[in-house]
């Protein structure tokens, strides 16, 4: 039998790099992720491996642009979004 | 060549969706779209809500200034109202137009037929109004050619160079015909190009049916008749008088 239950406890991506020694939990597209204290915006879009790519980041429901990616400092609980383009409309 | 070229389209919609944070390296369209020829239209498509419709649209406009194009300040709002018919949501929309068009926006707008929505779109400040011919993705071409030519009169009446754009129901390539035939600016589409069984061939026949109804339009059609007007004069035909009432 398969489901999802059990594989929540373990679907918390970790970003924070290894010797990081505090990690608070955010949300990136929907998704719980773990990152350093102090991380930015651009550290998680770097760690993700999407430095470099067409993108756009909202956190909180707010758009950051790009120049203000590596001043803007995560909190615990954030939002964040980080959006492409695709084909349709 | 691509089919964006063999349809001669020099704007392309594009919408905004998130990153898949699996299969980072996967393909983006900017790959394969030349954002430096073509002006990017980015669109809320897949929104219900005016608050999901402001956020995409802001989003969109990011992606695009970070690339330079042209259509970053510009944006085709759709705001849904079931994903049953995908018709517009008036009063969502209503808002967004409002909400977009105060925040600096170029606000392209995706609406119904409604020539009393279309023309309070147009008092909000929508750069562009754009009509449904019929459903999104339904191929039913323009279903009522009467509203649009209420639109038409209500958005050009006194500012007649105001873009009409026919956005949505078009099946093949009569259905652009019949749409530039009634004097709108261009039709917006994907699916009867995109799902036809050769899209490029399609996308050809859509080029030319965009030109051919255009130049109908400027030409001027005769008024319709209910009885025929023979092209050859009446009179010295061999026959003399004999002729049936």
């Amino acid at each position: 039998m398969t489901g999802p239950g059990p594989r929540r406890e373990t679907a918390v991506k970790t970003l924070a790099p290894d010797g990081a020694a505090e990690t608070i939990t955010v949300t990136v597209n929907g998704e719980p992720h773990r990152v350093a204290r102090g991380a930015t915006a651009h550290d998680v879009v770097a760690a993700l491996g999407f430095a470099g790519r067409p993108l756009a980041v909202e956190v909180n429901e707010a758009v950051v642009p790009r120049a203000d990616l590596p001043g803007c400092m995560l909190a615990a609980d954030d939002r964040v979004e980080i959006v492409t383009l695709v084909g349709g409309g | 060549m691509c089919r964006l070229e063999i349809s001669g389209a020099d704007c392309v919609t594009v919408a905004v969706r998130r990153e898949r944070l699996v299969n980072a390296a996967g393909e983006n369209i900017l790959d394969h779209l030349d954002a430096a020829r073509y002006t990017l239209l980015p669109n809320t498509a897949g929104c219900y809500t005016a608050d999901d419709a402001v956020r995409v649209a802001r989003l969109g406009r990011e992606l695009l200034r970070d690339l330079g194009n042209p259509g970053a300040e510009w944006v085709k709002l759709e705001v849904l109202g079931d994903q049953k018919t995908l018709l517009p949501d008036p009063v969502g929309t209503l808002a967004a137009t409002e909400r977009l068009v105060n925040d600096g926006f170029m606000v392209l707008v995706y609406t119904s037929d409604d020539p009393v929505v279309a023309k309070r779109l147009k008092a909000l400040g929508a750069a562009s109004v754009m009509p449904a011919g019929s459903p999104i993705g339904s191929g039913q071409g323009i279903l009522n050619a009467n509203n649009l030519r209420i639109c038409m009169e209500y958005l050009k009446g006194d500012d007649p160079d105001y873009p009409v754009i026919v956005d949505a129901g078009v099946g093949t390539a009569s259905d652009v015909a019949a749409a530039m035939e009634l004097g709108v600016d261009g039709v917006l589409l994907n699916t009867a190009i995109a799902h036809a069984a050769d899209p490029l061939r399609m996308a050809a026949a859509m080029r030319a049916a965009c030109i051919a109804g255009r130049q109908a339009f400027l030409a001027g059609r005769i008024p319709r008749r209910l009885y025929a007007t023979a092209s050859s004069p009446d009179e010295g035909t061999i026959g003399g008088t004999r002729r049936p009432g």
